[in-house]
């Protein structure tokens, strides 16, 4: 056995890829149909007045935040854990069937947990807490696929044979420990049913902390959860597949030493930016602003890492679509780790804060960083997982430039739409009066919303190409040996 | 140390769970008593404030709106005096929001009337022309749930001790009760009562009849809720 090559076994990856495939899909066509509807309202009633209730901007929003946090992002690190962690571990899902079961339960649960969240958003059943909307039902679903994914992983790591943990390991725990601690103190809610003799809807619950508090747990929660969701497992995965992609060996593991454990340390701080100038006490504010600036230390730790990992390789990036998808990935990470720090400073948060510019910057990390990266990492899998070259380079190439001219459309409306109407909001007359009413700052903005949405259907024409490609690599992709596997992906013209 | 951490899981993550959580623990803790109490004049919301508050969550209306106006010129001339923390002492959950595609509605119930609601809910431009604010017709027929708000005061006079039927000190030095009743019955129709005076500066027939025949639309209580935001 110790003498032939492991067989890894990606059953529950291939389950988590399809997941990530179809909740981007569904995420961002929402996300689109926001846009537009910001751009036109009357796309508000696109499916006819009377569904207007479910296709309302209000109601979709929620939808379109959670469809790609939980479903498309989630889905990508599960699926990407599933696939990394028996390679850096040295041990196959299929040597323990209690591993095996723990894994397809998780995603079975997932699924019904998704469907719940799905119909319990457009019913409006939310706690109106961004990025924590579900109700405490879905939230003790949750925490269960949550477990579950813990058991598996230190499972693994328990059975390992590579006794020293690869850097990615140390993220995915991190991701794991983190997204515990935050969601279970933010999610703390009383039901109601349980406190008023069994009265009111049984789903209705009521938050644990009021006003002020409640927005600095939710806050708290909020900004890390970005940190352990969309920072965190995505660092994993680049500082697996770029370096297993491009044959290159990490740059610095000193730097990687860095860093972890900075972002670590850092990250958890900053949570009160989002918090300026509101009534949570000065120090707490200030904190929080400094810290978002410290914070570039270790988010540009990492991205440098990489992009130094490509030293004396840079012609790859010309020659591989799959490549230049990582290379622009933490190119977008070092650009928004940047940025987020600049809105962080009271000053510009006083006139970021509440407007596009903030919406901006997310979509420029989430678009340019996450999910390119995660889409990067299942075209890397998808070879090795269903031992099939990827059906289309050029296809790939399309879809890069696609998406990428989307992301820029997209961030650069934003910035122009927020800083204008920040301007505009605080502009006063020569007789100390203020020189627009809220309207005007609003319908100024209408040809960057227009701008916007073309960008973001761009980016979902891109999702398609992306679902498309994938689907005829595990249908119809040539067949591939193992020794074909080494570094490149094999992917047909 | 950082390699033998990484050779031991358990240490591993035990050192990163301490690293990640003490942050939480400076930043939250030492003002959790004080950051709760409330000004003098904050009182706990009404059934029908509190059914229409969560209409309010049920269409996130806070995807849009703000409702926490900062200290700057610009804001206070626009939406009102800035906002204190304890103003927000019965909030759960807060509603701040995040964005501002709509002003904000911290005081919103100093500056419009019912009337100027009733017609701005059901054809938004008609009333501001340009406005991106879709229509929310299905409020004037979709009932209010009166149930669950009650459910919610009980749990919040049970659990956090909210002062309902107790003396609320204002501003002048008087005192004024928020009632909560003792039964469901009681409680719809209390709320009743107070939709009726809503529903009095109302002009949309439907809603007229449904609150004479006893019912109370989602609209009239979300209108009592934006009323009491002051």
């Amino acid at each position: 056995m110790e003498n032939r090559p492991l067989e890894y076994d990606y059953t529950v990856a291939k389950m988590f890829m399809l997941t990530t495939v179809l909740l981007g899909i569904v995420g961002m066509l929402v996300g689109v149909v926001l846009a537009w509807e910001l751009a036109f309202p009357s796309v508000n009633t696109i499916l006819g007045s009377g569904v207007a209730e479910y296709t309302n901007f209000s109601r979709l929003r929620p939808l379109h935040t959670d469809a790609v946090i939980f479903g498309f992002t989630i889905s990508g690190v599960f699926a990407t854990w599933y696939y990394v962690g028996q390679r850096v571990l040295k041990v196959s899902m299929a040597e323990s069937s209690f591993l095996m079961f723990i894994g397809k339960l998780q995603f079975w649960v997932y699924l019904l947990t998704v469907a719940a969240v799905v119909v319990s958003l457009l019913l409006g059943i939310t706690t109106s807490k961004e990025y924590a909307e579900f109700e405490w039902p879905i939230d003790l679903a949750i925490v269960v696929v949550w477990v579950l994914w813990g058991i598996n992983m230190f499972g693994l790591i328990g059975m390992r044979r590579e006794k020293s943990l690869y850097i990615s390991v140390w993220y995915y725990i991190a991701t794991f420990l983190g997204i515990a601690m935050l969601y279970l103190f933010n999610n703390m809610e009383v039901p109601t049913m349980f406190f008023s003799g069994g009265l009111g809807d049984w789903w209705h619950s009521v938050s644990m902390y009021s006003g002020t508090n409640d927005a600095l747990v939710q806050w708290w929660y909020g900004h890390n959860a970005v940190a352990f969701g969309f920072t965190v497992p995505i660092v994993a995965m680049i500082y697996y597949f770029l370096p297993k992609e491009s044959g290159q060996a990490v740059f610095s593991y000193k730097l990687s030493l860095l860093s972890f454990w900075g972002l670590m340390f850092v990250y958890l701080w900053a949570g009160g930016h989002h918090l300026l100038f509101s009534t949570v006490p000065d120090w707490m504010q200030t904190m929080g602003s400094v810290f978002s600036v410290v914070l570039i230390l270790p988010s540009w730790g990492s991205a440098i890492n990489m992009l130094l990992t490509m030293k004396g390789e840079w012609q790859q990036v010309a020659s591989s679509p799959l490549i230049k998808f990582m290379v622009l990935a933490s190119t977008f990470y070092m650009f928004s780790t940047l940025e987020g720090p600049i809105q962080a400073i009271k000053s510009v948060n006083a006139i970021a804060h509440f407007t596009d510019w903030i919406v901006g910057h997310v979509h420029d990390g989430v678009l340019g960083w996450v999910a390119f990266m995660i889409m990067a990492s299942l075209f890397h899998m998808a070879p090795r997982v269903f031992k099939r070259e990827i059906y289309s380079k050029s296809l790939m190439n399309t879809q890069f430039w696609v998406q990428t001219l989307g992301v820029v459309l997209y961030f650069t409306s934003m910035w122009i739409a927020g800083i204008t109407q920040g301007m505009m909001w605080r502009a006063h007359d020569e007789f100390g009066n203020l020189a627009y009413s809220f309207i005007d700052t609003v319908t100024v903005l209408h040809p960057y919303y227009t701008i916007r949405a073309v960008g973001g259907t761009l980016y979902l024409i891109g999702m398609f190409l992306f679902a498309w490609n994938m689907y005829k690599t595990m249908t119809s992709g040539r067949r591939v040996e193992e020794n074909e596997l080494q570094s490149a992906s094999p992917m047909a013209a | 140390m950082f390699h033998w951490l990484e050779k031991h899981p358990f240490f591993f993550s035990v050192g990163v769970f301490v690293v990640i959580a003490f942050a939480g623990l400076i930043e939250i803790v030492p003002n959790f008593a004080q950051a709760s109490r409330p000004v003098i004049g904050t009182k706990p919301y009404t059934t029908l404030e509190l059914a229409g508050r969560q209409a309010y969550i049920k269409n996130s209306c806070n995807a849009c709106h703000s409702q926490l106006i900062r200290p700057f010129k610009a804001e206070t001339d626009r939406y009102g005096s800035y906002s204190l923390s304890g103003e927000y002492a019965y909030d759960r959950p807060f509603l701040w929001g995040s964005k501002r595609t709509g002003p904000d509605l911290m005081r919103v119930g100093n500056y419009r009337t019912t009337d100027w609601h009733e017609n701005h809910m059901k054809d938004p431009e008609a009333v501001v022309p340009g406005t991106l604010m879709p229509a929310y017709p299905w409020m004037f027929t979709n009932p209010a749930n009166i149930e669950t708000a009650y459910a919610e005061q009980l749990t919040v006079k049970n659990v956090f001790a909210v002062p309902y039927n107790q003396d609320i000190p204002l501003k002048d030095g008087s005192h004024v009760q928020v009632k909560l009743a003792d039964t469901l019955a009681g409680a719809q129709a209390d709320a009743l009562e107070e939709a009726k005076l809503i529903a009095a500066d109302m002009k949309d027939k439907s809603v007229q009849d449904a609150v004479a025949a006893g019912k109370i639309p989602e609209i009239v209580a979300l209108i009592a809720y934006l009323n009491s935001l002051k």
